[in-house]
């Protein structure tokens, strides 16, 4: 009893101190994406609430727990009330297998990318399930629209993820770090990191690719009927997962924990520190995109993701296994 | 032409250039004020939280005539008056309700003895309803703390009067 106790304690305690940062960085990332976004539009951005507007998204993070919970009296209130836990909950337990540096890593499991893509395919339910529970139209639409974005463009990361994949020959998430030591796969797979990067922003619903929740056709998509905690939920719950795509994007591309060059003082930083940087230069891409970019139309969009994308990628990974036969460089021999 | 595009198409060139021109921007001087920290400049006529004037020695400039209780669109003003004992009307109760005024200005404009004014104070946010109900003893207080500046727009915009 007393070891089943101190095992639990111990797993606990891990579990915080991984959720805790993540929970804190998502608030600060919020921050950042607004103070990104008015800096490109030459504003200030929130700058008052601590010092440059650091605290901001804890003020409003407060602010949204005093405020009234209004759940709609037509509306299936059990799912309603399910669909924003669903959304933070599958945000946050994939961060269980992002390795922060070597044994680094809360849950070292052997199909670790497998367990990451499909805690990120399961987060379409959440914006389905809030979206139907709603019982408006608006929302339900959003949902519609979500549902289909995300399966779409969830089929071209899974291709590109092959490529990787390839390359490595392992499921681990620390094995695909440990085999870009010498070589990012950014450089030999530029082109399905770039694929890799705008459908992250479909599968977040950011800008462009901002459908869901298109605020001039549909109010705010599914989150329309929430307010409160609730909607404090899926705000949290979708950062999280932009945070995720980028740390997902730097522990395929650019090399997880591993310093871009190993000299003096580069290799002197820890390795989560430079997973951090990179996680940070991904979303600092994010947020420009997000300033820069108008939203595309709904057929654009699915001509993109089933037209160009998916072939392309397709194409990429017959590619990518043709050049490792014939150089004899595959992995696991 | 038509493998131009293309090309621009693939290497995403008109996508890089507006990011790079976003890039750009985010270092340029800020277009927007540091706002509750640095104000904006206001105009001699804006319209902001009303004010009861006196005349420099003391004595209510308000003559209880009403016309802006009339005027007003909104019926934000209630006004009840009194003669007093020197044989001139005041008023003893001057009400605006500043959650149903629309502050259009009307009550200042039809004010003939320059009385009723909204002076430039815009940041008169409460807590409560109740203390958006201003009394006249408020807007006096309002008129003798904004004095100088109601006074200097007055005169500032006399021309077009």
């Amino acid at each position: 009893m007393d070891s089943y106790f101190s095992i639990l304690l111990t797993e606990v305690y891990k579990i915080l101190f991984l959720l805790v940062p993540v929970l804190v960085s998502v608030a600060m990332i919020v921050w950042l994406d607004r103070r990104v976004w008015a800096f490109v539009q030459k504003r200030r951005g929130p700058n008052v609430v601590g010092p440059f507007g650091l605290f901001q998204s804890l003020a409003d993070a407060l602010k949204y727990i005093f405020k009234e919970i209004i759940i709609p009296a037509s509306s299936n209130k059990l799912v309603f009330v399910l669909a924003p836990i669903v959304t933070m909950t599958l945000a946050l337990i994939s961060w269980a297998v992002i390795p922060f540096g070597e044994d680094f890593v809360l849950a070292d499991i052997n199909v670790g990318i497998l367990y990451l893509f499909a805690v990120s395919s399961l987060g379409v339910y959440g914006i389905i399930m809030g979206g139907w529970a709603s019982n408006s139209k608006y929302p339900f639409l959003g949902a519609i629209r979500s549902a289909a974005q995300m399966v779409s463009y969830e089929v071209s990361i899974g291709v590109i993820i092959i490529n990787v994949l390839l390359c490595v020959g392992s499921l681990n998430l620390s094995d695909i770090v440990m085999a870009q030591q010498n070589l990012w796969f950014v450089i030999p797979l530029f082109p399905m990191f770039v694929i890799f990067f705008i459908s992250a922003l479909a599968e977040t619903n950011r800008p462009p690719f901002d459908l869901p929740e298109a605020e001039a056709e549909l109010v705010a998509g599914y989150q329309t009927e929430y307010s409160g905690m609730m909607y404090a939920m899926f705000w949290l719950g979708e950062y999280a997962n932009i945070l995720l795509m980028c740390a997902m994007g730097s522990i395929l591309f650019l090399g997880g924990w591993f310093s871009p060059i190993d000299i003096f003082p580069f290799n002197a930083v820890p390795g989560p520190f430079w997973l951090m940087f990179k996680i940070l230069f991904l979303f600092i891409l994010f947020a420009l995109v997000k300033a820069t970019v108008p939203r595309y139309r709904y057929d654009q969009l699915m001509k993109l993701g089933w037209k160009i994308f998916l072939p392309f990628s397709l194409f990429y990974v017959v590619l990518t296994s043709s050049f490792l036969i014939y150089f004899d460089l595959l992995p696991g021999k | 032409m038509k493998i131009s595009r293309l090309l621009k198409t693939i290497f995403m060139i008109d996508f890089v250039t507006g990011l790079l021109i976003a890039i750009k921007e985010t270092f340029k001087a800020k277009k927007t004020i540091n706002y509750p920290f640095e104000k904006g400049s206001l105009g001699t006529r804006s319209r902001g939280e009303h004010a009861l004037r006196r005349y420099p020695n003391g004595e209510e400039r308000c003559i209880a005539c009403k016309l802006c209780e009339a005027v007003c669109p909104a019926q934000a003003i209630t006004i009840e008056s009194k003669e007093r004992d020197d044989g001139s009307r005041k008023t003893v109760r001057y009400d605006i309700d500043m959650l149903k005024c629309i502050y259009c200005g009307l009550c200042e404009e039809s004010c003939p003895v320059d009385a009723i004014v909204q002076g430039p104070n815009f940041e008169f946010a409460t807590e409560s309803r109740e203390e958006l109900y201003y009394t006249k003893e408020k807007l006096l207080e309002n008129g003798d703390r904004w004095e100088n500046i109601l006074a200097a727009n007055i005169k500032a915009d006399s021309s077009h009067r």
